[in-house]
């Protein structure tokens, strides 16, 4: 396997939060690779860290220490701007409480990262292929009929599968979901797993942060987390 | 593009926006009405003492007057920026009604109708003579005696609705006016049982200026006959002052300046005359100076409103505040969604700031719609509240008004529209900016370990 091949590296992630008094160390130097077209889970058990690691490889946080470098580039260099056009085109996040936004229907919650990363007149530009885009998507989750709905008027599962569409909007290289599973019964979930499996094979990369071992086993690879360093 | 449309879905979908809107509603209504009613009591009142002065007068506030003015009166009219002088006499006196022993004090104005009503706003104050000036002075029932023109206060009285009742010919009623005069040094010119100058007046007309003090204070009489009430018809006449209009193109302080100039001129010429001392004591004054004793309160008192809903406006723009911070605080949510999708924080105080302009135009608009509303209304509303509960908002036997005034100047109403949108803005910014320096983890409250 080739260096070149690697997406994502994280190297030495050091993190640790103030609770009052106590610095809570968090992660205890962590090192990962994500090869291109990877279908990776983070597991581990409830404060060991994966949801801290999630969200530093997706530049959502920084590490106090350590390096995150995303097709080579070291995040901890983006400015401002760069980053976040990094969060707008390059990752998607799935959340596991959806996050979406109840004033917009679920086709504007889908295409709204596009929105997003363009000017009144690019948007113009652009909207009959965003619309046709994350209508596509929509179809694609099963949630064609659903396009018009507000997010409330949806189930966990739906309002999951509108989060995994707003993700892949902007065609992202990687694909950030923590515990996308955590907020819905085992059939339900298992859907959205089906979904997560689809999209890998037609060749995304996924890093799925999970607590569940049954879950994690759908994953090409497994990736153990222990007290705030990966078990090798 | 999304800015726009989430700032307008907020605006939309969450109650307590509207309360938001209210709010500034409300405010924008208080003061749109309470700034218009003040302007309009304010500009009625300087425009019905302007018509009553004149443009500027050269004059002196004692009772002896000051000599020469017709020298300096035959000066102005040859200038090419005044329009009309009018000398006059200003005095106090005694005035009783014919026949009866009981007197009362007034001020008296010794003026020429024609010369006076060209001057000042004098013609338009009459009730009998307003086409004809002219015949000021001549009573109807009797043109060859002498005429008292009366303040409208002194000789009608006013109903709750400050309206007068007039006859058809003003009934013949004469007046003892009695008068001191002084001589050139202030001294009494006669003495013994002739000490007091009296001649009676026949009353021809009343004057309604719409000026409490004058409207209740002020007999006109007629100019040369004041001259021998007063005294100062001796071989060097006197007066009291001159009444100024300037041509429509002259500007009123360009205007002052000339007659202040002319004066100094006029003073030099005559400083070798005997009675050139009686000149030192004039002062040449446009309206707004020379009614500064009078205006200056009403200004004093719109200073105060202003200021005092300016205070309501702030406790209005404090509820706003608190509204925006909790719809701000509730949408921290969103703001961490909107920042994991690549959104800076700059594009999110630029969000909350189009739906706080959105909220701030809204409730101007409506407040002010709703003010202009009220004001087009106020006086029926005024009208209905008498009739019904004998409520007035401004007394009518106080206050010498007909309607109650307002004048909607789009200057002040942009003024405060903009204020309202700015207020809201500021109101947005603390909390978005203050919800835009959190991490996205810590909005999006998935930061477990």
């Amino acid at each position: 396997m080739s260096n070149n091949d690697f997406i994502l590296k994280a190297e030495g992630l050091y993190k640790s939060y103030r609770m009052g008094a106590t610095d809570v160390k968090v992660l205890k130097g962590v090192n990962l690779a994500v090869k291109k077209g990877e279908f990776i889970a983070i597991i581990g058990a409830s404060g060991s860290g994966k949801s801290t690691l999630l969200h530093i490889l997706g530049a959502l946080d920084r590490p106090n220490k350590g390096v995150v470098k995303f097709e080579k580039r070291d995040l901890s260099r983006f400015s401002a701007g760069e980053l976040n056009r990094f969060r707008n085109k390059m990752v998607g996040f799935v959340f596991q409480f959806y996050h979406l936004l109840d004033e917009l229907s679920v086709l504007e919650n889908v295409f709204l990262p596009s929105m997003a990363g363009r000017s009144i007149a690019g948007w113009f530009a652009c909207r009959k292929w965003a619309k046709n885009r994350a209508g596509e998507l929509l179809a694609e989750l099963g949630l064609a009929e659903r396009a018009k709905h507000k997010p409330y008027q949806l189930s966990g599962g739906e309002r999951q599968r509108v989060a995994i569409g707003r993700a892949l909007m902007n065609e992202p290289r990687l694909l950030l979901a923590d515990e996308p599973t955590g907020n819905l019964d085992s059939a339900t979930g298992n859907g959205i797993l089906e979904v997560l499996e689809r999209l890998n094979r037609a060749g995304q990369t996924i890093v799925m942060v999970t607590h569940d071992e049954r879950i994690a086993k759908r994953a090409g690879r497994v990736v153990t987390l222990v007290d705030g360093k990966i078990k090798s | 593009m999304y800015k726009i449309i989430l700032a307008i879905r907020y605006l939309l979908k969450r109650r307590i926006t509207y309360f938001a809107v209210l709010a500034v509603a409300l405010c924008v209504f208080i003061v749109v009405v309470v700034m218009t009613v003040m302007t309009g009591l304010l500009s009625d009142f300087k425009q019905k003492n302007h018509l009553f002065v004149g443009d500027c007068v050269v004059g002196t506030e004692s009772l002896v007057g000051f000599a020469y003015y017709e020298n300096f009166v035959q000066m102005l009219d040859r200038t090419d920026f005044i329009e009309a002088v009018s000398p006059v006499i200003k005095s106090y006196a005694l005035k009783s009604l014919r026949g009866s022993e009981q007197n009362d004090g007034v001020e008296i104005m010794g003026i020429d109708p024609a010369r006076h009503s060209r001057a000042t706003g004098f013609g338009e104050t009459l009730y009998y003579h307003r086409d004809d000036v002219f015949k000021t002075f001549e009573p109807a029932y009797d043109p060859n005696l002498p005429g008292i023109v009366l303040g409208i206060d002194m000789q009608l009285q006013r109903d709750a609705l400050s309206r007068y009742t007039y006859e058809g010919n003003p009934d013949r009623t004469g007046y003892s006016i009695s008068c001191f005069p002084l001589t050139s040094r202030g001294a009494l010119a006669q003495a013994g049982t002739d000490m007091v100058n009296t001649r009676t007046f026949y009353y021809s007309d009343t004057s309604q200026s719409g000026l409490a003090k004058v409207d209740g204070s002020l007999a006109y009489l007629p100019f040369e006959q004041t001259q021998l009430l007063c005294g100062m018809a001796g071989p060097v006449k006197r007066i009291s002052a001159i009444h100024i209009k300037f041509k429509p193109e002259i500007k009123l302080l360009d205007g002052c300046e000339k007659v202040f100039a002319l004066w100094q001129n006029f003073k030099k010429q005559k400083a070798d005359e005997k009675q050139a001392y009686l000149l030192d004591t004039v002062r040449v004054q446009n309206w707004k100076d020379y009614r500064r004793s009078f205006i200056a309160p009403l200004e004093k008192e719109q200073t105060v409103m202003t200021v005092m809903f300016a205070f309501v406006a702030i406790v209005i723009v404090f509820i706003v505040f608190v509204v925006f911070y909790m719809i701000i605080s509730h949408k921290s949510k969103d703001i961490g969604i909107l920042k994991s999708i690549g959104i800076s924080s700059f594009d999110v105080i630029e969000l909350f700031s189009g739906f706080a302009f959105l909220v701030g135009l809204l409730g101007s608009c409506i407040g002010l719609f709703g003010g202009l509303l009220f004001l087009e209304y106020m006086n029926r509303i005024e009208d209905w509240l008498f009739e019904h509960f004998s409520w007035q908002l401004f007394d009518r036997t106080i206050y010498v008004i007909g309607d109650i005034p307002d004048q909607t100047n789009a200057k002040v109403l942009g003024v405060i529209v903009i204020s309202a949108i700015v207020a809201c803005l500021a109101g947005a910014l603390v909390p978005s900016w203050q919800a835009t320096r959190r991490k996205p983890v810590e909005t999006l409250q998935v930061n477990q370990l």
